[in-house]
């Protein structure tokens, strides 16, 4: 493991809403490759660790370097990163007055200045690879909800990302369309990109995950194997967790 | 047990369709519905019959002066609209540099049209010749000076020129200045910001009476001497920034209406603030604010009437001073002179309403 490898590096991280502690000095370094799954109960600060990771949250303190770029409140480098890192939201925030294509080919054209044909064609390719090839001309809001995310997956993935964030991607989704999403999910991470996840599917967990990170009260308690993680966790507060979710 | 056979569907009964059935569930459902029904149905016959016998039964078609509208029973005296026509569309405008007017009218219509149908081509160069060669044109041509047509003083421009002129600069003004001032409003940068809700509040929160009032006569005295500063252009300017002011809050209602996840979803993309504003925000607050839009123009429209206080006649200002006119003096010129600029302003803007019914219909993608 050197230094190059490491794509996310996020050091003594500690961040306020107000006066509120939110995250306590978080230490995480990713791997490229990596596949890391985020638990935890509710306000413990999970979407607030990856939301600081694309800068859609400001950190007050520490440092956090994404693909060798530095987070520092420059403008320059926050627009690379940003272009650099993929993000599903829970509400899959799907652009509703563009169709599904023109919610994919927008940021390649306008963020990389690809030529519409070219931008398109892409589109359609990561269409197809998120197995909704024919939708291209929809508006997302005549799609299923599990349809919607594959498309904002699609979204993410024509930016070429080095990183995807996820954060609860299949929690506003009803039961029979997590499976698709999350299928898809699973490809995308044999493929070997870069994921940092939040969820509470621990199947997906168990099946992908290289490191397994727990969450409460804006720190990070544990951060093991999946195995060892489930089965022979080290800390009590995990054991309670585990003991309600699973 | 026997097989089972699909039931054959069978036509509804007849007492649930057709023109009776309509009736009876719509009209005649409860003695309540039977009465309204009725009473309605009196009211409309007994209106219907009044404007049919006043617009055409008992008016006169012509005549060259009073005497054509003297009867007794006398409906609308239309001879005094023919008469006047002229006056009407264009003012004082001379008579031999009309054609100059109605050029400008042409190319407005020629212009406007293609723009407001969806389906047409070359919408970028439409919006060019609107918005960039257009407006040159419409000045050239109907203040003159230059290529040997004679200036045409603004003081004799009048009736539905003025109308429009100050209308269509009102509208074309508004609806940028106002996006930008809307934005300016929810700027993070303070001085921005308070610029923005300082212009905002304050030609909201006067009469249109006082903005123009004050462009036409206040304004001049702040002026060095010798700059004059056509009164048009004065009330051209007032209308265009009282309209921004109310356009501006129309725009901020459908930018707060979208969801904090829209901008999220774009910076996570790499867009910047003004490709997202561009891109993701205004189409969508735009659409949502379309009636709001539209009802600004409208009040706008008709608020023209109001140049009539700084000395400008607009279409219902030259009505009523032609009232005056002693050769068309009987009881119902009146009437009829402001049922006609009723009518024409009705028009106008009754056109617009279905236009942005048409629009919202057409840009609805199923949310
Ligand atoms: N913009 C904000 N301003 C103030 N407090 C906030 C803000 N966003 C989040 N918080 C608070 O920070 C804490 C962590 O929030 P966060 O959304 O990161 O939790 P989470 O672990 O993702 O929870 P959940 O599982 O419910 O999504 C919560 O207590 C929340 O109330
Ligand atoms: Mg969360």
């Amino acid at each position: 493991m050197t230094e190059d490898d490491d794509i996310i590096s996020i050091q003594n991280l500690n961040k306020w809403f107000g006066n509120f502690h939110v995250l306590r000095d978080i230490n995480l370094t990713v791997r490229s490759g990596e596949k890391i799954v985020i638990c935890g109960p509710s306000g413990s600060g999970k979407s607030t660790l990856i939301r600081c990771i694309n800068r859609l949250e400001v950190h007050q303190e520490g440092e956090i370097v994404v693909n060798g770029v530095r987070l520092d409140g420059s403008l320059k480098n926050l627009e690379e990163v940003r272009s650099e890192v993929g993000m599903l939201f829970q509400q899959f925030n799907l652009f509703p007055h563009m169709t599904v294509l023109e919610n994919c080919a927008l940021a390649p054209m306008w963020v990389r200045q690809m030529p519409r044909e070219e931008a398109e064609a892409l589109a359609h390719k990561f269409l197809a690879r998120v197995r909704i090839p024919h939708q291209a001309a929809k508006y997302p809001g005549q799609l299923s909800g599990g349809q919607q995310q594959r498309v904002a997956i699609a979204r993410a993935l024509c930016m070429s990302p080095r990183v995807m964030l996820f954060d609860e991607p299949t929690s506003a989704l009803d039961p029979e369309m997590i499976k698709e999403v999350l299928d898809v999910m699973v490809e995308l991470a044999n493929d070997g990109m870069t994921m940092i996840c939040v969820t509470h599917e621990m199947g997906f967990a168990r099946q992908v995950a290289d490191r397994v990170i727990f969450m409460d009260d804006g720190e990070i308690v544990e951060e093991n194997a999946p195995e060892a993680f489930f089965s022979d966790p080290r800390s009590e507060r995990t054991k309670l967790f585990l003991s309600q979710v699973l | 047990m026997a097989e089972w056979t699909p039931k054959p569907p069978r036509p509804a009964p007849a007492s649930s369709v057709g023109l009776g059935a309509w009736a009876r569930r719509n009209l005649f459902a409860t003695p309540g519905d039977v009465a309204l029904t009725v009473l309605g149905s009196i009211f409309i016959i007994w209106l219907g019959n009044m404007l049919l016998d006043w617009a055409l039964i008992n008016a006169s078609f012509s005549g060259d002066d009073r005497t054509a509208c003297l009867k007794p029973e006398q409906g609308a005296c239309w001879p005094f609209i023919d008469a006047k026509l002229g006056q009407f569309i264009y003012g004082r405008y001379p008579e031999a540099e009309i054609w100059r007017v109605n050029l400008v009218f042409l190319f407005g219509f020629a212009g406007l049209v293609p723009m407001l149908v969806p389906s047409a081509p070359l919408k970028s160069f439409n919006i060019a010749f609107l918005l960039g060669l257009y407006p040159v044109f419409t000045f050239i041509m109907l203040t003159g000076g230059l290529f040997g047509l004679p200036r045409v003083e603004t003081t004799d421009w009048g009736g539905l020129l003025v109308t429009l002129v100050v209308a269509v600069t009102g509208i074309a003004a508004s609806l940028p200045l106002g996006i930008v001032l809307a934005l300016g409003r929810r700027s993070r940068l303070p001085v921005i910001r308070y610029l923005c809700i300082g212009f905002i509040e304050v030609f909201r929160g006067v009469p249109l009476i006082t903005v123009l009032f004050m462009a036409s006569v206040m304004l001049p005295l702040f002026l060095p001497d010798g700059v004059n500063f056509d009164k048009l252009m004065r009330c051209l300017i007032g209308v265009a920034l009282f309209s921004s002011a109310y356009m501006a809050e129309v725009v901020r209602g459908g930018l707060q209406a979208i969801p904090k996840g829209q901008y999220e979803a774009a910076a996570a993309l790499g867009l910047g603030y003004w490709k997202t504003t561009r891109l993701i925000v205004l189409p969508q607050a735009l659409k949502l604010v379309i009636p709001g839009i539209v009802n600004t123009f409208i009040g706008l429209f008709k608020d023209t009437t109001l140049v009539l206080i700084v000395g400008l006649f607009d279409l219902l200002g030259i009505v009523q001073f032609h009232f005056t006119d002693a050769s068309w003096a009987t009881p119902e010129t009146h009437i009829t002179g402001y049922v006609f600029a009723g009518v024409v302003f009705w028009s106008f803007c009754f056109a617009m309403s279905r236009y942005s019914i048409f629009m919202e219909n057409r840009l609805s993608t199923g949310r």
